[in-house]
């Protein structure tokens, strides 16, 4: 098992008491896999990933990369967030580079390393832009080049495609299904895009909400090459409409016994 | 209109899209202005009251031994140069105020990230920094002279007190609001605090702590002359005093003069400064 969640529970405090955000939470990653969670918001599925990237602790329960249990934040583990997160002041080229500076790598190797990961996402022709100068989906590939670069093990992704409009949206989704293939590196992506969840993943995890917990683990059988005829596939739709009825389900539920009593 | 009374309701419209298509440039709200219109405003700004001055001056209103006219004050000011005062005045409250700076610049970045980046920290200093920056710092002049002497220490003293505690909160509330995101992400590259603190926040608040100087050194120069007023043998607020003894008002008024333009000048070579270091954040 590469990356284990076994039992993971997390409360947050607040003033009103002890919120549960996620309970009884068990979830497995496979060496080279693409898995995404999908939830509705508020099931907690941010704060998954930030307890596995080791940016919160949990209250009960244990996450593992190849079998080392999580501590803090670490290099094994690489990140790539919904918002913006490249260093404003920081060339491109030096964005990318920055993990490996961090880890003291010298500088020679930091240059080749970047060159070869900004060439992989197809931006060697910016590396001395500014993040100002590139568009949303440009930034969200540096922002992959250079969580690549640090040599995670497993990168993690929390809506990366999140603030991107549509046709960019899925034109970076096309990107990062050749990316993985390419780098061989295992994925866990959290989204609350279904048809995100489908086009890019092998096996799908549906959270409920609160406490958010796993109600469902979907194997998305469609093959390893897909493209944009992959969507209009009769298998993808019920891909589709079956995750959408288990993230629909509980709240109709909800809303029966409301009318029952 | 009352004559117009029949012309069709389409007509009216028309006639007054025409009137809003002589848009009033001056009074556009959050708006930039022509180039053109810019530049002559600016040129009126200080030419409107050169003129005025020369004016009343020029009709003898009041007699020249109180308001020099702009060509008496030009005249003392090309003698104190002749003489070789202003540079040495110059060269003795900059040296001053660079220093004052310097100790505020080594004290202020440090302390204001650390109370930025460590809730502890900000706990422990806040308090205090909050109460003795309420402290006005001409308040402490009769102390320092007392500890100092009349040399330069109290006089630098002086400045820094009055630029050390603000300089230090708006270098700490800079720090409170570098996105969270990019401090995560230095840690999910395996980055330690150390090196999130000095290569991700130092980096990112450069700008700030620029604009923080900016503000502050107002109340540097304000310092400045106050505390040569008060005691110097030379400086340019010195030179103010001496001139007041021999009843110079022409003096007075050319190193007013050139008090504002200094610290103008101070200004604008902050903002060069920021230009060049951090190009990013212009614009």
């Amino acid at each position: 098992m590469h990356l284990d969640i076994s039992n993971l529970r997390k409360e947050f405090a607040t003033t009103e008491g002890f919120i549960t955000v996620l309970e009884d939470l068990n979830l497995q990653v496979e060496q080279g896999e693409f898995v995404c969670v999908v939830g509705a918001s508020g099931s907690g599925k941010s704060t998954l990933l930030r307890l596995i990237a080791g940016l919160e602790q949990p209250t009960a329960g244990t996450i593992a990369v190849d079998r080392q249990p999580v501590i803090r934040p670490g290099a094994d583990r690489g990140m790539v967030f919904q918002d913006y997160t490249l260093y404003p002041w920081m060339t491109v080229q030096k964005n990318v580079e920055f993990g490996l500076k961090l880890q003291g790598v010298d500088q020679k190797e930091r240059r080749e390393q970047a060159s070869y990961h900004l060439d992989m996402v197809g931006l060697s022709d910016f590396s001395q832009s500014l993040p100002s100068q590139l568009s949303g989906g440009m930034k969200q590939r540096v922002a992959i080049a250079r969580a690549l670069t640090s040599r995670p093990k497993i990168l993690l992704m929390d809506e990366p495609f999140g603030a991107l409009d549509v046709q960019t949206k899925e034109s970076m989704q096309q990107f990062l299904l050749e990316l993985w293939a390419r780098a061989g590196i295992s994925i866990l992506m959290i989204t609350h895009d279904v048809q995100e969840a489908v086009f890019l993943s092998q096996r799908i995890y549906v959270m409920t909400a609160r406490p958010g917990t796993v109600q469902a683990e979907i194997k998305v059988n469609l093959g390893s090459n897909r493209d944009s005829d992959t969507r209009q596939h009769r298998l993808f739709k019920q891909y589709q409409t079956q995750i959408m009825q288990l993230l629909t389900a509980p709240s109709v539920r909800k809303y029966e016994t409301v009318s029952k009593a | 209109m009352e004559s117009n009374s029949f012309v069709p309701l389409v007509g009216q419209v028309v006639s007054r899209d025409r009137n809003r298509s002589k848009p009033n440039v001056f009074w556009r709200m959050g708006e930039p202005i022509p180039a053109k219109l810019d530049w002559s405003l600016r040129v009126l700004s200080l030419v409107v009251p050169l003129a005025l001055w020369w004016l009343v001056s020029a009709i003898n209103v009041v007699p020249s031994k109180f308001l020099p006219s702009p060509i008496e004050v030009a005249q003392a000011f090309l003698g104190l140069i002749e003489q070789g005062v202003f540079f040495d005045d110059l060269r003795a409250s900059m040296m001053r105020l660079g220093i004052a700076v310097f100790l505020a610049v080594i004290v202020s970045i440090p302390v204001g990230i650390a109370m930025g980046a460590f809730a502890s920290v900000r706990s422990l200093l806040e308090p205090i920094v909050g109460i003795v920056r309420y402290m006005p710092a001409t308040a402490f002049i009769p102390l320092l002279i007392i500890y100092l002497g009349l040399d330069e220490s109290p006089k630098v003293a002086l400045i820094f007190i009055g630029v050390i505690f603000f300089n230090t909160l708006m270098i700490m509330d800079a720090v409170k609001f570098v996105p969270k995101h990019l401090l995560e992400a230095a840690y999910t590259m395996g980055g330690s605090r150390w090196q999130t603190l000095t290569q991700v926040i130092a980096p990112y608040v450069v700008p700030n702590i620029i604009d923080a100087f900016r503000i502050n050194m107002a109340a540097a120069w304000n310092l400045l002359i106050v505390a040569e007023v008060i005691a110097a043998s030379e400086g340019l607020g010195k030179r103010i005093v001496i001139a007041q003894k021999f009843f110079r008002t022409d003096e007075i008024f050319a190193y007013i003069l050139v008090l504002g333009v200094l610290g103008f000048l101070i200004d604008l070579f902050l903002i060069w400064i920021q230009r060049v270091s951090c190009k990013w954040a212009v614009e």
